[in-house]
């Protein structure tokens, strides 16, 4: 008889092409994503040493960081002279080495983490890599998936393969129901609260429990997408029906009888009973309140019922690391986090641009006005997740109530396209970092969930949702 | 790649925690298309204001520490992105190693890939190695990759750890893919084993 294996030992076996004497692994990826940023100076290496794309079929490029949102965005006068240099090198570079792409102009152009599982690319079991930490993202299927560097962007390119070293097996429980108001954000940005933004080093996080198996697959991508912000490579949630009904009939899913094959392997993924986690935290679902962001790194949660805490209570490098957040902040220590006004909203990113997040922010927006004065966008995570939020009905609550309705893109997350926060502006952000400068420079940002942004919205401070629904 | 072999320098104290890679090089510089340029613009909202001038008490702007190779920083850092832009710009900037009590996982391998060492220490080290740091320009550290050794301005020694296949690779300045492509049968066996097994991917 075989050792109990996790879920994470499983993928990582099945994916083994060499291994080395002294554990040095090169494992093979099933999906390379790319986008415009990380890749360019990959491709230019391959060019360099006359090297090509090992795997085209199984490399997938899209532009998403760079790309204007505004509706007028054919028009190149919408992307600065670098930008144009940048999304225009991924269009050389998609066609010369003959991988698949989805130009600006596709509507299935979107976040390369919200276009991958649309179109089927992302299944259980894969390994999948991006030159993007929130890769993370696809571990919501039972996929191993991680971000890398562009020199790994190009070895991948290469060989498919990536040398790596086997991390450590971390479980991250969530036992119970969660209360109502209280979403997939507000789980994975208390799991960062409880374990830190090095918590999770060295480790690849299982998210288990009653509350993970009742989240839908938009809301089990954003639980994993922020695997990263705790310090964990990779997140991975093992696949269950939940994730069939999802990936079954997607452009490049399995069909037929490959279809059968594909899902009796797939449910061999699993944990194994008895199979040793070198960590493991468990939280109670009910004990999960609505929460946000006070300073500038993802750890600094607390309930949105909360205040502003003293530096002294923390310890050790801490201490100064938030007298200087809290300065940057603009904040007042003992401050009740819903007196924080604020006076942005962006809602979207890999994290919360899913239908899912659109329909949590128009069931808080239905009928409402945001605050007048208030800049409040929405940008949806990909050119089809806008399609079907305008088919459903969402695009207008959201244009009736002041947001405008953007084009699919990362925009305001890293805020490398126009839209930044000005010097000092404050916004609630249902992305994924609030680091200093993150959103524009001096701009200052408290993660949310779409709800808790669309609230925000409404009243011009940091709000509980539960106190609109 | 370059090889890291001996590094004698000044190593610039950073002991804030949690410095992240927007700190170390903001979106807005991500848009070259080129790998090297960078390290105008490291640490670039912490190192100047708007107008481009140098903020004066950044430790990387005073004349102690203004050529620093090596960089002595707090727990976690480099955690964030996956940008290599930010050790791109760190070695374009000169600093060849970083040390700390931890590095964010994809940062760290990323230091390997651009000829830069990372060590994780202990705190008590990692203090003891700050407060040496904290001397300015006249105490020079020594690392020695291949001995795994820190030697301080006063002659303390500190030994850390490192991968044997990552320290091979930066002793000699390899290029991984050439490593990578030497063991190309494995890989096409594996793929072939593959269509067979999992036809779908």
């Amino acid at each position: 008889m075989t050792a109990p294996k996790t879920l994470y030992d499983k993928i990582w076996d099945a994916h083994v092409a060499h291994e080395a004497e002294d554990g040095t692994t090169l494992l093979y990826i099933d999906r390379h994503l790319v986008h415009e940023v990380t890749s360019a100076q990959a491709f230019e290496g391959l060019r360099m040493t006359n090297r090509t794309v090992h795997a085209p079929d199984k490399t997938i490029a899209v532009p998403d960081h760079n790309v204007p949102t505004t509706l007028d965005r054919a028009d190149p006068a919408t992307m600065t002279e670098e930008s144009r240099i940048q999304v225009g090198a991924l269009d050389t570079n998609a066609k010369e080495f003959g991988i698949h792409y989805y130009p600006v102009s596709d509507v299935r152009q979107g976040i390369v983490h919200i276009v991958g599982p649309e179109q089927g690319w992302t299944l259980p079991g894969m390994t999948v890599v991006c030159g993007d930490s929130h890769t993370a993202t696809h571990g919501a299927f039972g996929a191993l998936a991680h971000g890398i560097g562009t020199s790994e962007v190009e070895h991948v390119l290469a060989t498919q393969t990536l040398i790596q070293r086997k991390g450590k097996n971390m479980k991250v429980e969530i036992t119970g129901k969660l209360k109502p108001g209280v979403t997939a954000k507000d789980i994975t940005m208390a799991v960062i609260g409880e374990t830190g933004t090095g918590g999770g080093t060295g480790y690849v996080i299982e998210y288990t429990g009653e509350a993970i198996r009742d989240l839908s697959m938009e809301g089990r991508m954003t639980v994993c997408n922020m695997a990263i912000e705790g310090g964990a490579r990779a997140g991975l949630i093992a696949p269950d029906e939940t994730t069939y009904a999802y990936v079954k009939g997607r452009p490049h899913a399995p069909k037929g009888e490959q279809w059968d094959a594909a899902l009796a392997w797939w449910k061999t993924l699993f944990t194994d009973e008895d199979a040793v986690f070198d960590k493991v935290v468990t939280l109670k679902g009910e004990d999960i309140s609505p929460v946000v962001t006070w300073g500038t790194s993802p750890e600094d949660v607390l309930p949105i019922t909360g205040v502003v805490p003293a530096p002294e209570s923390f310890e050790g490098g801490k201490v100064d690391a938030v007298k200087r957040s809290i300065a940057y902040m603009g904040l007042e220590v003992g401050q009740k986090l819903t007196d924080i006004e604020i006076d942005t909203v962006f809602i979207g990113s890999c994290t919360n641009g899913r239908i899912e997040d659109l329909r949590a922010a128009a069931e808080v927006l239905k009928g409402k006005k945001i605050k007048e004065g208030m800049r409040a966008m929405i940008v949806p995570g990909s050119g089809l997740v806008r399609a079907q939020a305008e088919e459903e009905g969402l695009a207008q609550i959201f244009k009736d109530a002041g947001f405008e309705w953007r084009m699919a893109g990362c925009s305001m997350c890293l805020a490398m396209n126009p839209d930044q926060l000005a010097e000092n502006e404050r916004c609630a952000s249902t992305s994924n970092r609030n680091f200093e400068g993150r959103q524009g420079y001096k701009g200052r940002t408290h993660l949310v969930s779409p709800g808790m942004a669309a609230a925000a919205a409404i009243t011009g401070r940091l709000t509980d949702v539960r106190d609109l629904m | 790649m370059e090889k890291f072999q001996t590094l004698n320098g000044v190593a610039a104290p950073m002991p804030l925690v949690n410095i992240d890679t927007d700190m170390i090089i903001p979106k807005m510089f991500l848009k070259s298309i080129k790998r090297t340029g960078f390290g105008a613009n490291l640490f670039d909202e912490m190192r100047f204001n708007r107008d481009g001038t140098e903020i004066a008490d950044f430790v990387l702007n005073k004349p102690q520490y203004r050529n620093a190779e090596i960089l002595v920083a707090g727990d976690n850092f480099g955690c964030g992105s996956s940008r290599e832009h930010a050790p791109w710009a760190i070695a374009d900037f000169g600093i060849k190693c970083v040390i700390s009590t931890s590095f964010a996982d994809i940062f760290y391998n990323n230091c390997f890939k651009n000829g830069i060492l990372p060590i994780v220490l202990p705190q008590d080290q990692v203090d003891v190695l700050m407060e040496d740091a904290e001397k300015g320009s006249n105490a020079r550290m020594t690392v020695d990759l291949e001995a795994q050794k820190i030697t301080t301005s006063d002659g303390q020694e500190i030994t850390f750890d490192v991968d044997a296949h990552k320290k091979h690779c930066l002793l000699e300045g390899l290029d991984d893919i050439g490593l990578t492509l030497a063991k190309k049968a494995s890989i096409d066996t594996f793929e072939a084993s593959m269509q067979q097994e999992r036809p779908w991917v």
